[in-house]
């Protein structure tokens, strides 16, 4: 890939652990971090918050045409996951035999993504496994 | 604050145009748009350009001075515009707003992007970043996949269908028919739709706008001396934008496009109309769902119940309401950056009643809605004519 490593490995710590973060000033959580909390604006005040990886299906979908990164893994499925503590975000969904559902449960697994080229590297990130 | 006025229209043939590159596309459609509004590349003072991603593209940036430069007008200051695919909307904006405020008399807005340069899975990366880079793209989403998931909370919750989906489809191919510029002038049934392969479940090949290669431009003036060049000029009643998060699923929610439902309201307290007076509109269907979306969320049907509505042919061409009769970005193609202004185009055409075959009966106010990303970005315009 020609787009610069650096912008998507700084973000390792928050993909590989769930580790989003939360406004005092309003107590909203949010994943993935934020620099400014939306309600707050200039008011924010920013803590980081580990989130327990539990969630449920809001949407999802078969991505059967995917982008060059993920060429040799379609079809594979993609859902919205509303997370126990609030926010919705998007990801793999793991294909383990449970079709995913609209309210299926699931939990946060640590996962490879892709390679980056043939000698590039291997990025990791989290996936949510149907229970 | 002046009134504004389009004076000139005019656009290149959509499609795959193999001999033709970015060049020839804006000069095709600018020079088109000149004829038009029967004014010289030296009348011209100013020009917005909105492409995507030119750079992806055509490995061109700096697309502003190469349109102003290929259109011969000189030394004049000139803006790309970029957003997403809400960029020609977004362009045609700023040329109201440097109109409307005095600075400039007569404007050009063109809008383009040639696609077809590149393989399939380089133009979804490409359009990818229209989205969030690190937490969607990232993630092995792409667009059809973005609007794959508003179709499948859209069909939980209010019982949508593959069906009223496809229904779009069938219909703006129709109009495309009737418009010699279209991509596809190819009419389709339901049944091809629901068999064509799956992009991303629901959404099936027939459900996704093409990748194109097309441009689109526009001529805008003070609606006091429009009629000085052109005898329908169309007064641009209102002009108006919102945003919403990058990120599909920070949203309030998936089944509505907030951001269009925040520039309509907007749009019609400017005008001083409602949904009901609008005769004809260009809606942003680069999905069917989104077309149903955009029904719903420009006011005119309540929520949930586009579908059904387009199903049984309510928006189809002098219907109840007229809704792409281009062909939509369905039927007539989608360059990005071009889309906004051709939709633009198009109202002018029906508004002067130089439509043709795909005419709307007595056709007097009219509207346009481009988006960018999955919703990130919603421009609505509304037009009447001035004569």
């Amino acid at each position: 890939m020609e787009r610069a490593s650096a912008s998507l490995w700084r973000k390792i710590r928050s993909r590989y652990n769930l580790v989003g973060n939360e406004c005092q000033n309003c107590n909203t959580p949010y994943f993935p971090q934020r620099v400014v909390c939306r309600k707050c604006g200039r008011n924010s005040k920013m803590v980081e918050k580990q989130f327990s990886g539990n969630g449920e299906i809001y949407s999802f979908t078969t991505v059967r045409v995917p982008p060059d990164t993920f060429k040799d893994e379609a079809p594979y499925f993609i859902g919205v996951i509303r997370l126990e503590e609030g926010p919705m975000v998007e990801g793999h969904v793991i294909d383990n035999g449970i079709a995913p559902k609209i309210g299926t449960k699931v939990r946060m697994q640590f996962r490879k993504m892709y390679v980056d080229g043939q000698e590039g590297l291997i990025y990791y990130s989290f996936k949510f496994e149907p229970l | 604050m002046r009134d504004v006025a389009i004076i000139g229209a005019g656009l290149c043939k959509f499609g795959e145009r193999w001999n033709s590159g970015l060049k020839e596309l804006m000069a095709e459609a600018g020079i088109m748009a000149l004829e038009d509004a029967h004014i010289s590349s030296h009348d011209v003072e100013m020009l917005y350009g909105g492409t995507m991603a030119s750079g992806r593209f055509s490995g061109q940036e700096h697309v502003a001075a190469l349109m102003a430069d290929q259109l011969g007008f000189k030394n004049i200051p000139a803006v790309r515009i970029e957003n997403a695919c809400a960029s020609g909307g977004s362009a045609l904006r700023q040329g109201y707003i440097s109109v409307a405020s005095g600075i400039h008399d007569i404007v050009v807005v063109g809008g383009v992007e040639k696609m077809t340069d590149v393989t399939s899975s380089e133009a979804t990366t490409a359009l990818g970043g229209a989205g969030d880079q690190e937490w969607e793209l990232f993630q092995g989403i792409t667009f059809p996949g973005l609007y794959a998931l508003m179709a499948r909370r859209h069909m939980h919750d209010y019982g949508t269908t593959e069906e009223m989906l496809a229904a779009v489809a069938v219909k703006n191919h129709e109009n495309a028919t009737k418009n010699r510029f279209a991509q596809f002038r190819k009419s389709i049934t339901i049944d091809e739709v629901l068999r064509s392969k799956k992009v991303a479940d629901p959404l099936k090949l027939l459900d996704c706008s093409p990748i194109s290669d097309g441009a689109a431009a526009v001529v805008l003036a003070p609606l006091d001396i429009a009629k000085k060049y052109n005898d329908t000029p169309i007064k641009v009643m209102a002009s108006t934008q919102a945003t919403d998060t990058l990120r599909l699923a920070e949203r309030d929610s998936l089944t509505e496009v907030k951001a269009t439902r925040i520039a309509a309201q907007k749009a019609y307290e400017h005008a001083k109309v409602s949904a009901k007076d609008i005769d004809v509109v260009e809606v942003h269907d680069c999905f069917t769902i989104a077309e149903i979306m955009a029904m719903e969320d420009l006011g005119f049907y309540p929520k949930g119940k586009a579908g059904k509505a387009v199903l049984e042919g309510e928006t189809a061409l002098n219907s109840k309401i007229s809704v792409n009769t281009s062909g939509g970005l369905k039927g007539c193609g989608h360059p990005v950056g071009a889309t906004g202004v051709k939709q633009a185009v198009e109202v002018v055409w029906q508004l002067r009643g130089d439509a043709k075959e795909r005419q709307v009966d007595g056709a007097e106010v009219g509207m346009t809605h481009n988006v960018g990303g999955s919703g990130s970005t919603a421009v609505v315009h509304i037009y009447k004519r001035a004569d």
